[in-house]
Formats: C-alpha cells, sequence, structure tokens
C-alpha cells in the first residue's frame, strides 16, 4: 500500500510541511470534539441511568409544622402501600437546602423560606407503575401532592445533548473533509510538480501503483508526524477542560471523566487519520494517473 | 495482449503524427523491426526522429495509423498491460532525462526496481554496469554535478540494466569522445547478438558507415529504408578525427560479465 524508499523527492515540497502542520491542527480539533462526543455520552447514560426507575413526590408547604407532618404522612402511606415502589425517602430540609445551594448560596437557613416537602421513590426493577392512578392515590390523601417522573427534564436534556453530539459530529465529518480535500490538492500539486520524474517512471515500466505507493507513503508519514503532533497539543487541553469541568462538578456539571477506552479511542485518532490521508493520497494518484497516457 | 508472428517486435502500419492542428510531421510510416535486428534512424534536425523514437516507446499517441509492440496493437491494448510493454523497451533519451535527485546508481536501478527485483541483486548488476561504462567512482553523484558525456552514460546504462528486447537510443553518442562512443556501440552490438532489436537515432556519418547496419531514412515525413554507405553519404559529413580504436578487448571481460 506504501513505500518507504522513494523514488520521488516528495519530501523536498513546501506543501508537505504545511500538510503536516494542518493534519496537526485538524487532529487537535478533531481530539477535542471526539472528547466532547464521548464525555457527553458518558453523562447522559449516567443521568439515564440515574434518573429512570425513580420519582419525586413533591407535597407543597402548608406553613405548619403539624400539617405539614400529617401530610407526609399521609404521603408515605400511600407510597407503601404501592406494590411497585421498591424504597422511599423523605428529604430532610438540610438536604433540600445543600440542593438549592447552587441557586440560593450558603446563607439561607432552615426556616427562612417555605420549603416543599420531597420525598425520594425508587421504583422495583422493571416494574411499570401507571402515574396518574397513583397521582390521584395520592391527591386524595394529599391535596396539593404531585408527582414528578424527571420524564420533562430528562427529555430536554436528552434533546440538548443530542443536538451537542450532533454538532460535534459534524465537526468530525468537517475535519474529516477538509483532511480528504486537503490531501487531494497537495496530492496533486505533488503530481504537477514531479510530472517530469513521474512520466519518466511511466516510460521505464512502471505501474500507477508504484508511483501511488510513493505519494501514499508520503501521505501516511506526514498524516502520522501531524497527528501525533496533534494529539500531544490536545491531550493536555481536554485534561484542562477537565480539571475545569471537576471544579464545577459540585455544582452543576456531573463527573468530567473519560474512561480509558475512550482514551484509545483518541490515541487512535491520529492513525486514522494519517490512514485516510494514506488512502486519499493513493485514490488520488491512481485516478490522475488513469487519466494519462 | 494479442501476439502476432512472435518475431516481429515493432510494426507501423500507415502511421502518421500532428501536435495539435499543425501539419502531420509524420505521413504515412510504414516499417517492421524484427527481433534481432540493428537499425540506425538517420535524417536532418527536425525530420521527426525523436517524434518516431516516441512513438514506438509509447510515450504518444498516433494520429492515424496502427502501430504494433510485441504482437501487441497499442490502440487496442489497455492501460494496465502498457507497463509490461514498457519494461521490455530501453530508451536512451535524447536530453537523458535523469532524476536529478537521485544517484547515478538510483538512477541506472530504477528499471530493476521498478521491475521489482531484489536489493541484492540490483546492487550487483548497477555496480557492475556503471563501472563497465567508466563510472564506478560516481555511484552516489547525481546527475547534476555529472558532465554530459558522463550523464549519457548513465542514461545508456539505465536503458541496457534491465536487458530490453528492444533498445531505442537518440545521438547516444552526442556528448561522448569517439572512443567511448564506439565502446558503447560494442555494448549495444553486444546485446544485439543476444537478441535485442536496437534503433539508434544518429547524425554520426562515420559511425552509420562503420557500423554498417540498414538505416531507416526520415525526410520530409517521410521514412525509407537505405543501405548504410548511401545513408551516410546523405548524412551531414562530420570531420573523422581517427579515434576509431579503444582498448575494447581490456574491457571485453567486464563487458561478458555483465551481459
Amino acid at each position: 500500500m506504501f513505500s518507504r524508499r522513494s523514488d520521488l523527492p516528495l519530501d523536498r515540497d513546501e506543501q508537505s510541511r504545511f500538510l503536516s502542520w494542518l493534519i496537526a491542527f485538524m487532529v487537535f480539533l478533531a481530539v477535542l470534539a471526539m472528547a466532547g462526543l464521548l464525555v457527553l455520552n458518558s453523562i447522559a447514560g449516567r443521568w439515564d441511568q440515574g434518573v429512570r426507575g425513580t420519582l419525586t413526590v413533591q407535597i407543597a408547604p402548608a406553613n405548619d409544622p403539624v400539617k405539614d407532618d400529617v401530610r407526609l404522612r399521609a404521603a408515605v402511606a400511600v407510597l407503601a402501600s404501592t406494590p411497585e415502589v421498591e424504597r422511599y425517602e423523605a428529604m430532610s430540609e438540610t438536604r433540600l437546602l445543600r440542593l438549592l445551594e447552587p441557586w440560593l448560596g450558603t446563607l439561607v437557613e432552615a426556616g427562612d423560606l417555605p420549603l416543599p416537602q420531597l420525598i425520594d421513590v425508587e421504583l422495583k426493577p422493571e416494574s411499570t407503575i401507571d402515574l396518574a392512578v397513583l397521582t390521584q392515590q395520592l391527591l386524595a390523601k394529599v391535596p396539593g401532592a404531585s408527582i414528578d417522573d424527571h420524564g420533562i427534564w430528562l427529555e430536554r436534556l436528552v434533546r440538548l445533548i443530542v443536538t451537542v453530539e450532533g454538532v460535534a459530529t459534524a465537526i468530525l465529518a468537517f475535519i474529516g473533509f477538509a483532511t480528504v480535500g486537503t490531501v487531494v490538492f497537495t496530492t496533486r500539486t505533488g503530481l504537477a510538480i514531479h510530472k517530469e520524474a513521474i512520466e519518466v517512471l511511466h516510460l521505464i515500466g512502471a505501474q500507477d501503483s508504484y508511483i501511488a505507493r510513493q505519494f501514499a507513503g508520503r501521505a501516511l508519514s506526514l498524516g502520522l508526524r501531524g497527528g501525533l503532533m496533534g494529539l500531544v497539543l490536545a491531550v493536555p487541553t481536554v485534561f484542562g477542560i477537565g480539571y475545569l469541568a471537576g471544579r464545577m462538578e459540585n455544582m452543576l456539571i456531573p463527573e468530567f471523566a473519560l474512561l480509558p477506552i475512550y482514551w484509545a479511542a483518541l490515541a487512535a485518532l491520529p492513525v486514522a487519520v494519517a490512514l485516510l490521508a494514506m488512502l486519499t493520497a493513493r485514490f488520488t494518484v491512481m485516478r490522475t494517473l488513469g487519466r494519462m497516457l | 495482449m494479442n501476439t502476432e508472428d512472435g518475431e516481429t517486435v515493432v510494426r507501423f502500419q500507415n502511421v502518421g503524427l500532428r501536435y495539435g492542428l499543425g501539419p502531420e510531421i509524420l505521413q504515412d510510416i510504414s516499417f517492421t523491426l524484427e527481433r534481432g535486428s540493428f537499425h540506425f534512424l538517420v535524417g536532418e534536425s527536425g525530420a521527426g526522429k525523436s517524434s518516431l523514437l516516441k512513438l514506438i516507446y509509447l510515450a504518444m499517441k498516433p494520429s492515424r495509423g496502427l502501430i504494433s509492440l510485441f504482437g501487441s496493437d497499442i490502440a487496442t491494448t489497455s492501460r494496465r498491460h502498457l507497463p509490461a510493454l514498457r519494461r521490455r523497451v530501453g530508451v536512451v533519451f535524447q536530453e537523458f532525462r535523469l532524476l536529478n535527485h537521485l544517484s547515478a546508481f538510483d538512477n541506472v536501478a530504477l528499471p530493476l526496481r521498478v521491475a521489482g527485483t531484489r536489493e541484492s541483486e540490483i546492487e550487483k548488476h548497477v555496480v557492475e554496469l556503471l563501472s563497465w561504462v567508466g563510472l564506478k567512482d560516481h555511484l552516489n553523484a547525481r546527475p547534476p554535478t555529472l558532465s554530459g558525456g558522463q550523464q549519457q552514460r548513465v542514461s545508456i546504462a539505465r536503458a541496457v540494466i534491465a536487458r530490453p528486447k528492444l533498445l531505442l537510443a537518440d545521438e547516444p553518442t552526442g556528448n561522448i569522445d569517439d572512443a567511448l562512443g564506439y565502446r558503447l556501440m560494442h555494448l549495444f552490438e553486444e546485446l544485439n547478438k543476444l537478441g535485442t532489436t536496437i534503433v539508434i537515432a544518429t547524425h554520426n556519418n562515420h559511425l552509420v558507415k562503420r557500423m554498417g547496419h540498414q538505416c531507416l531514412n526520415l525526410d520530409s515525413g517521410y521514412l525509407s529504408m537505405l543501405p548504410p554507405d548511401q545513408a551516410s553519404a546523405r548524412m551531414p559529413q562530420l570531420p573523422d578525427n581517427g579515434e576509431t580504436t579503444t582498448n575494447e578487448s581490456s574491457e571485453q571481460p567486464d563487458l561478458e560479465k555483465f551481459l
């Protein structure tokens, strides 16, 4: 597919150096886009896994601790009699305040604000529950109670993530097209520059594939070199973004972490881009020379 | 690939060639070259000798007519099969066409590399041949650092290294002294004895007369076959410096080793 020894002075071409740096930049962007894609995928999976099969029962505050307690007990009794419920737990006011901390800060104390009472409910695995029936049962005992199955929140979040994933995929595709276009351009330029030498090679009996191997080998070499440069620049950037996201973790963003397999996928990107460059160069040469005598 | 009688190496039938919309510079060219024949191609400058050679070594397509090489009709031979035909043809280009970024060794090795010969074989044959043409000390020299005559010898070595079935040479002795010229002619004759068909384009009337081979004479775009004496008489008469003898006998063992 490629050749290390070259009969053409491809290593002296100016556009070769340009191609190497361009591939470095492409791989840098591709690594960032792909890291984002993988992290989002991981986050979406964890959110989905964490939220699916759970409910939150919300009881509006009555501004009377006794009444609030009675309403809470009534709601708990309904949940306890529901067979699909695996576990339930009324949230303490302290936990509520901690959840609200990103919006309200740490200065708000218990009793400062009328807070609703929340019951965290976990459903039995594989169980299906009719939320309308459960809501009616709750409302019969606790007027003003509501159930949130996180469906709307999850749906919006998934829609957002799918959109961002689409953008990241489009960026990756754009990078692929740009790489192919650049390699086609530099290969054609190389063919024009070395036209005389290529003609001599043809006249002494070289097959098109013999000449194409030399261009493909050069493109692979430049692709690997540029790809590694891009990867070396991108990895600290990904770590930096991860570090910044980690500092925000306690606030809104879930853990920003890449699994080892994802790191392996990122490390494979330069090789993939180099292979793409090699195949593009070979295809371009074969196609261009195919039109000659 | 078609095969005719297996002995006809080149066949031209009513071949014409024009560049663009210009006049035909080769008209109704018809001839055959049999295996093992030796011809000089003569004619005035601009008569179309180089164009005729280009048609034979498949660098150009004719405007009309039929060209057959080793029994294959060029018009119907697929592009994929042309390299195999070209590998059977050795060419000494008038302007050498050496690859300036490669050493003399690598230039001569090209036809063997293209044919997929092992590197150990390549080294042995290339060094022997370059030694024989007097360039043993210039194996690693790049063409721009060599004189015109040295470049011509590299070009000749490249043309014969793969032992072609057909050797075409365009003014192969134009830049070298008579002694070396005759020595190279001796190489061509030795190849010819082994069955290689030879066509040499030349302006050297002494060479034509001395070697005594049939001549393809190009005149105003038309081709005719002439005996050597007649062809020589028609050519511009170059001064004969008399240096027609060399110490070829001392080089003979090397040549035989190569061949």
